[in-house]
């Protein structure tokens, strides 16, 4: 099966073999019932290597303090790990300082973040917010709820049949007294790469800021936020082989200095009265409360961890294995992949299965101990889009192997068994 | 080629569902989906004073929800309003007869909250997290 090139270039590991990376995420060398699991669903959440579930144990074994408060070693030790990975995550995206990096949650509260302090002092009635229909719905509502709010216009860039953005309108929506261009590097359902150094160009030059949702391009791509030229971008630890409940905005530092705080609390303050309170320098004028340590300590461990890899080896080996997928699912009857094809694009795979529901596509799947997302991937707009209720997604990550996806095509062709006509 | 989920009576009802379509005068009607998969399910009653005299559905979505929606019309025609009512989530899982993770319990039940609500003269479009049936 497949392509013999494709599969020649998987097995090239230039750092270290695909076999020894493959050995260092436990999760990947179970099985159910006899069957290996074949985890094809990294778009949703990756999978962690032991380097980040090791730097997690430790600090809750040897460091675990607050970090920020205490002047006892421990509390030093707990804040040096804090911010050490904060570092690591700031190198990681090559933003010019530490301080560039605020922690939250995940993507979804970076965007928030945004558009409650910067959105609420910078967009007004007469403004338009520009996103594209490529977005995931933490990309959209919150700027659907900011418009509302302040009595803004929410305009949408499309895309052309490929399932790649049409820029043919750009210009013409930009000269809607557009603000901000909230957009996606990499389509989560559809894997198509958008051409951000282009839309960047423009928008600036139209005087609009740049919010990148880096959701799914962070953990694929090599992200250089300067040679971007972005103002915003928003990613998750969890999707780069970090650990849940951690995410990432970055934003320039003259942009986050001017902004307001996001939420009141401990930490993010100078100097508190009964009466007023003021506010400390960035980033920590953005995490109230006590953060979630041990998760940026495992956050800054993925972000080294990826760094040592090499994004480079990351993604051609992540090009090289979308590539067999892709090769795999076309020739299969009654399966019509979505999105692009050929040329540049992620490891986000969508596809359908003709009069299969998603749902039983991956219910009779996960009978084979393949993993994979069924669903409308948090894309109800890019669904009625494309014209499908829901698709079966595949996602590709460098963990991945030639055997997952001959799995997956196995999984499918008795898919078309159970389900053909009787 | 056998499956713990997609065994023949479920493959069966899915390709050939049972009192499929719709009633020229119900005298209920409701419609419910899972926003989260897109299943929905429609189903009109007509009774024979307190007898469920028909019953037609028609829906769009996986193979659990919708075969389990034409089990379920079987399971209810002819019944009283009363009989049908007592219909309960088990006694549908039961009928189905395969093992469903929570996910698709979920798919598998959206007939019988559909035929509930009919049942209990609820207005006739449902939308998700209304009732507590």
């Amino acid at each position: 099966m497949g392509n013999v090139a494709a599969a020649r270039v998987l097995e090239r590991g230039r750092v270290r073999t695909p076999e020894a990376v493959r050995a260092e995420f436990p999760i990947l060398g179970t099985s159910r019932a006899g069957k290996p699991l074949a985890y094809l669903d990294s778009a949703a959440t990756s999978q962690k290597p032991l380097a980040v579930l090791d730097a997690m144990d430790d600090y809750y074994r040897r460091y675990n303090a607050n970090v920020h408060r205490g002047v006892y070693t421990l509390s030093e030790q707990a804040t040096t790990g804090y911010e050490d990975a904060r570092a690591a995550v700031a190198a990681f995206i090559h933003a010019a300082s530490a301080e560039e990096v605020v922690f939250t949650r995940n993507t979804t509260e970076a965007i928030n973040l945004v558009a409650h302090s910067w959105g609420r002092r910078h967009i007004g009635p007469s403004d338009a917010i520009l996103v594209s229909v490529l977005e995931h719905h933490s990309n959209l509502v919150p700027w659907q709820m900011l418009a509302e709010e302040r009595g803004a216009r929410l305009l949408h860039l499309p895309i052309d049949p490929t399932g790649n953005l049409d820029l043919s309108s750009l210009d013409d929506l930009l000269a809607q007294s557009v603000k901000l261009v909230a957009i996606t590097q990499m389509s989560n359902v559809l894997g198509t790469i958008t051409p951000l150094p282009e839309i960047i160009r423009r928008a600036h030059a139209a005087g609009a800021l740049v919010l990148v949702d880096g959701a799914q391009s962070v953990p694929h791509l090599a992200v250089d936020v300067q040679a971007l030229g972005c103002d915003f971008l928003a990613f998750s630890a969890h999707k780069m082989v970090g650990p849940t409940g951690i995410g990432a905005l970055y934003g320039r530092a003259e942009l986050l200095e001017a902004m307001p705080p996001f939420l009141g609390g401990g930490s993010m303050i100078r100097n508190v009265t009964l009466e007023r309170s003021t506010y400390a320098d960035v980033p920590q004028r953005f995490e109230a409360g006590t953060p979630a340590i041990a998760e940026a300590i495992g956050f800054g461990a993925a972000a080294r961890y990826l760094q040592e890899l090499g994004m480079d080896w990351v993604r051609e080996r992540e090009t090289a294995l979308t590539t067999l997928l892709i090769e795999t699912l076309l020739p299969i009857p009654d399966v019509t992949v979505l999105g692009p094809t050929s040329g540049e694009r992620g490891g986000a795979v969508s596809f359908t299965v003709r009069g299969v529901h998603p749902h039983d596509v991956a219910s009779l799947l996960d009978e084979e101990n393949v993993a994979v997302r069924a669903g409308h991937h948090c894309c109800q707009p890019l669904m009625s889009v494309l014209g499908v209720g829901a698709t079966t997604r595949a996602g590709i990550a460098f963990y991945n192997t030639a055997e997952d996806i001959e799995a997956l095509a196995r999984g499918l062709h008795r898919v078309r068994r159970v389900f053909g006509e009787a | 080629m056998s499956s713990d989920i997609y065994q023949e009576q479920i493959l069966d009802h899915y390709r050939h569902p049972r009192n499929y379509g719709s009633l020229p005068h119900p005298d209920a009607t409701f419609e419910d989906s899972n926003p989260l998969c897109g299943d929905m399910v429609t189903m009109d009653v007509a009774f024979d004073g307190e007898r469920i005299a028909d019953i037609r559905f028609r829906g769009a979505g996986c193979a659990i929800s919708q075969a389990s929606a034409s089990m379920l019309t079987e399971m209810a025609l002819g019944q009283t309003r009363e009989e049908a009512r007592a219909i309960t989530r088990e006694s549908v899982l039961e009928e189905l007869g395969v093992p469903l993770s929570p996910a698709r319990v979920k798919c598998a039940l959206l007939g019988h909250k559909v035929l509930l609500a009919a049942l209990y003269g609820l207005p006739a479009h449902g939308r998700e997290g209304k009732g507590t049936l």
